[in-house]
């Protein structure tokens, strides 16, 4: 079987939205440097690029670069999936360059600007001040539109085209991923309905909607990468959306704890939540099991290890960081502390980046016709660093999260005296400088990353031809 | 489904299932989420100047909750400690706040708060960032109380004072190394940021966070 495709349009739009999702990753690491930096030295920077604004492009070229490669992993999949080159590929395109111009209107407005008067022209067009959710509200309807294109090239495709279990799961899945950030998208006053609402949008993105996404590409890489059995890949993949959104959407409940909602949710988000891992689990045993079938046997090297990372890094930064402290009796002492920020790197690095940088692999393998792409030494080192620099970073902030708990929660009663009693803390600060030094490593890994990407196809048809 | 498809043997490996139970499951716990999302909101949509009056017990209340006493303390009912709204307390020299200058306070406070960014240094309600202490309970914190380091800084005699003063020249203020950076923010501002904060202070968040001022002598038992 010949691994060349047609030169769809799809896929070279798939190729412009990876290529934007690697340089804003690039753009993550290093603002979150520069915030890990201050931590250490609060002087740096200080009143010129204070530590909200590194933090706020942190975790917002994080949001963006995810969505990109999703949504280029979609343009990816689609004509292979339906066979056709994707309907409405012009305005696609299009769509792509409005969001990407947006994009980068708001980054430098972010960096430029910062904050602004405490008026509602604020949040319309500097930054909304909602954590993940900073984007103005401008950008917000813009994203929105292009999301719209999107999910009409996705529909328009499939009914056009052929109709697999794979696209009927990513259909629905888009429908509700980008109904969702409507949610985000208003203005209120009172600070607890403003965070019930957020969590529709971040909880149902990165526990429900996203995951399912997740199960999408695993499903997608594990045909291409390894002739993995269409039947039994797809049958998985609706066990993993039954699991996925029965533990997911009422695991919701874990982030109703403490926000000014009723009681009632420690019980409902303490058993669903706990759940949440259970697909995690699947999800792992799913891979292993296909691997073991077919002898490891594949055809992209390169994207398979990235394949494993995410089965395990899912697995361990979702599922087990996640269950840690989703029980309301921990949580109390561990909410909004270095736990959860230990959690966060290594769920949205476990569950997102490896499996999205796999699928950037697949694409460049058959977008070049490169019948077996093997790991050079490049890719190897890559993928190595990056994982070892992200384990090291979320032990780095899980110890400093403990001295939190204890210090700062339990023995201080969570008093701003104890708060920084606990952050001068030897243990904790200890937990900051590995913090800093694991981000270097991750971002070397990174560096490796790009030079892996930009040159492998030249050397794999180098060596198909020597 | 492909057009090869053949109906397997046993249900459990039968896509047709799978697939069905997905949308059946997804659908029941999308049900049961709205259903206990209206019951939510309803708990949690604010409260009034009335219910204030009344002392009916809101889990949000009022912005009109800046003319009272706000104080955290130990329920024996709910085994935790609660906010308690008690006697009529001067907030910048006023304890006559109509509820439209209250609502206009807090509207500032929460739109400022949001402006200037406060959510990337700061948690409040125990989300946010994890670079400065968190602002659930700020309002009552000693550290902003008569004998605290605050009030002697900023050579205050009272908690709104003291932290409208500071968070107009936070950098001028520094209790640590990591100061607050200097964000602009004018009186009118400030004032409605420590509106926000008071008000923050009066929601009852299932006793977040836990053994609250413990160690200097809480009311908890």
């Amino acid at each position: 079987m010949s691994i060349a495709t047609p030169k769809y349009l799809s896929q070279s739009l798939a190729m412009k939205y990876f290529f934007v999702a690697v340089v804003l990753f690039g753009a993550q690491l290093v603002m979150g440097l520069i915030a890990a930096y201050q931590f250490i030295d609060p002087e740096f920077l200080f009143n010129v690029f204070n530590f909200s604004t590194a933090r706020m492009v942190h975790i917002n070229a994080l949001v963006v670069w995810m969505l990109y490669a999703m949504i280029g992993s979609a343009y990816w999949m689609l004509p292979e999936e339906t066979g056709i080159e994707t309907v409405g590929i012009k305005l696609g395109t299009l769509g792509f360059y409005v969001l990407t111009l947006a994009v980068t209107v708001v980054v430098l407005v972010y960096i430029l600007v910062q904050v602004g008067p405490g008026t509602e022209a604020s949040i319309w067009l500097i930054n909304e001040g909602r954590e993940y959710l900073e984007a103005p509200r401008w950008a917000d309807i813009g994203i929105t539109v292009v999301v719209l294109i999107f999910v009409y090239n996705v529909f328009a495709t499939v009914m056009k085209g052929k109709r697999t279990g794979i696209t009927t799961v990513l259909m629905a899945d888009l429908i509700a991923l980008a109904g969702l950030y409507l949610a985000g998208m208003f203005y209120t006053s009172n600070i607890t309905m403003d965070q019930f609402w957020w969590w529709w949008v971040i909880h149902l993105w990165v526990e429900a909607t996203w995951e399912v996404f997740v199960g999408v590409l695993i499903a997608y890489g594990l045909i291409k990468v390894m002739h993995a059995n269409r039947q039994i890949v797809e049958m998985w993949l609706w066990i993993e959306v039954t699991m996925l959104f029965g533990s997911g959407i009422l695991g919701m409940g874990h982030h109703y704890f403490w926000i000014g909602t009723p009681e009632y949710w420690w019980e409902i988000g303490a058993l669903f939540s706990a759940l949440e891992p259970v697909p995690l689990v699947g999800m792992l045993v799913h891979v292993i099991y296909d691997m073991g079938k077919h002898n490891g046997k594949v055809n992209n090297g390169p994207a398979f290890n990235w394949f494993i990372v995410n089965a395990f890094g899912n697995f361990l930064g979702a599922g087990v960081w996640g269950f840690m402290h989703t029980l309301p009796q921990i949580n109390i002492y561990t909410h909004g502390s270095q736990f959860t920020a230990g959690h966060g790197h290594l769920a949205f690095y476990g569950a997102y980046a490896t499996i999205l940088i796999g699928m950037m692999y697949v694409a460049i393998q058959r977008r070049n016709g490169i019948e077996e792409m093997r790991s050079t030494s490049t890719s190897k080192w890559a993928v190595s660093l990056i994982t070892i620099g992200v384990l090291g970073m979320t032990v780095a902030l899980t110890l400093s999260g403990y001295v939190q708990a204890f210090v700062e929660r339990a023995e201080y009663g969570a008093t701003w005296d104890g708060y920084f009693i606990a952050q001068g803390a030897t243990w904790f600060t200890q937990g900051i400088d590995w913090r800093l030094a694991m981000g270097v490593v991750t971002f070397i890994g990174f560096l490796l990353l790009v030079k892996d990407l930009l040159t492998i196809a030249k050397r794999s048809k180098a060596l198909a031809n020597s | 489904m492909s057009e090869d498809y053949k109906e397997p043997e046993s249900v459990w490996t039968s896509n047709r299932f799978w697939s069905r139970s997905a949308g059946w499951v997804t659908g029941f716990s999308a049900v049961l989420l709205i259903l206990l999302t209206m019951d939510t909101l309803d708990q949690i949509t604010i409260g009034s100047a009335k219910d204030l009056e009344n002392k009916v017990t809101k889990r949000v209340p009022s912005a009109s909750v800046i003319n009272y006493k706000v104080t955290y303390e130990y329920s024996d009912v709910r085994g935790h400690e609660v906010p308690v709204i008690g006697e009529k307390e001067l907030f910048f020299g006023r304890s006559d706040y109509s509820e439209a200058e209250a609502n206009a306070l807090l509207d500032k406070g929460k739109l400022t708060s949001q402006a200037k960014n406060c959510m990337n240094c700061h948690t409040l309600l125990g989300n946010g960032a994890y670079y400065a202490p968190d602002l659930t309970k700020a309002w009552l914190d000693p550290a902003w109380q008569a004998g605290g380091v605050m009030q002697g800084m900023t050579g205050t005699t009272s908690v709104d004072e003291a932290m409208s003063v500071f968070l107009q020249n936070p950098d001028k203020y520094a209790s640590h190394a990591r100061r607050m950076p200097n964000l602009g923010i004018t009186p009118e501002e400030a004032k409605g940021l420590v509106a926000f904060l008071k008000q923050m202070s009066s929601i009852d968040t299932n006793g977040f966070p836990r053994n609250f001022n413990k160690i200097q002598g809480s009311t908890q038992k």
